[in-house]
């Protein structure tokens, strides 16, 4: 007779996604244990405390424990959703891109440099208006549309002195005129579920920052690149979002891999958080002998 | 349904039912997150900032 599958789920403060995917798991019959990142600690010489899961489902508000999470969990050999190879490809925006750009994808122009002088220089060739944004981060927090030199002159001023230093790495991509909107694809183990529109009248259209959700269809374009998207930073549980250019079409412009869905869900009428706990019991069923 | 005293303001604040621990909650009267610490008895704290690798 098979156990009952045993899940950990690492997280923070508890969103509605976080609630959606409990309710999901005890639906399910999945036992599983709430481990709050801010109270938990690992002890590298103690791995059979986490062989105790069949999985481990990471949804950290915080990329950095997350990540670490993943990391030490990675080492332990305990399967994880997603996997570190996948958060570190997505979490960082600038490995993100190169691995689109290995992977033959259509994004936007991006020049990095290291110093707020080479940053100039980049930007000048690269023309205006631009965009810098930190490798690391969400939400729409700490873009800056660049419009003029005096304009960069300033932020990377402000970047080099202000920031750590990770601000150090200036990450710069031409401006794109999106049609007031951006698409949201979700793609969970190779599936394109569900996509919606967030437009906005500000050029950052996360939800975060006030972007309001409706509807995409999923055509073949959009789900042949949601897929290879996802595939080319490893798969699993994805968000890909894509701008539309006005003449070069669709481009992704980012993946990400601990997805917020409060819009999403109720909009579509996609339980993603049953797929998400169903992609996970997947994972975990592979390690359960039978 | 318990009840919880805002922290910031003062303000009675109920916590619904199928609140959790670790859930942020918004005070009516000043608009300040709160965040679940306990539940029976119920208890709030000030919630944490946003920092800098919080999201997606």
């Amino acid at each position: 007779m098979q156990r009952r599958l045993k899940i950990g789920l690492l997280c923070s403060r508890i969103r509605v996604e976080e609630k959606w995917i409990f309710a999901s798991l005890e639906r399910r019959g999945i036992d599983f244990d709430r481990l709050d990142d801010r109270t938990i600690s690992f002890d590298l010489d103690d791995l059979e405390l986490w062989h105790q899961y069949d999985a481990v489902l990471e949804r950290s508000i915080s990329y950095t424990s997350g990540l670490y999470a993943l990391r030490i969990l990675s080492a332990f050999g305990v399967p994880t959703v997603n996997t570190v190879a996948v958060a570190e490809a997505c979490g960082d925006k600038l490995t993100t891109s190169s691995l689109l750009m290995k992977a033959g994808l259509p994004q936007p122009r991006n020049v990095v440099a290291f110093t707020a002088e080479s940053a100039l220089e980049a930007v000048e060739k690269l023309g205006y208006p631009a965009v810098a944004k930190p490798v690391i981060g969400s939400w729409g927090r700490l873009l800056a549309k660049i419009n003029d030199r005096d304009a960069a002159e300033a932020i990377f001023e402000h970047k080099a002195t202000l920031g750590s230093a990770q601000h150090q790495v200036f990450y710069l991509q031409e401006y794109i005129e999106k049609p007031g909107r951006d698409i949201r694809a979700v793609v969970i183990g190779g599936r394109v579920l569900t996509a919606m529109y967030r437009t906005s009248p500000h050029w950052i259209t996360n939800t975060a920052r006030g972007g309001e959700g409706e509807l995409c269809p999923i055509t073949p374009e959009i789900e042949e690149l949601s897929l290879r998207a996802a595939q080319a930073v490893g798969g699993g549980v994805l968000a890909v979002d894509i701008i539309e250019h006005p003449q070069r079409g669709f481009l992704i412009n980012e993946v990400n891999h601990t997805m917020e869905f409060h819009t999403l869900q109720p909009l579509s009428g996609v339980d993603i958080a049953g797929e998400i706990v169903d992609y996970t019991a997947n994972i975990a069923s592979r390690e359960v002998v039978q | 349904m318990s009840t919880i005293s805002c922290p910031e303001c003062a303000a009675e604040v109920m916590l619904e039912s199928g609140t959790e621990v670790g859930e942020i909650i918004v005070c009516p009267d000043c608009g300040v997150d709160l965040e679940v610490t306990a539940l029976e008895p119920a208890a709030v704290q000030l919630a944490p900032i946003e920092q800098e690798d919080w999201g997606e």
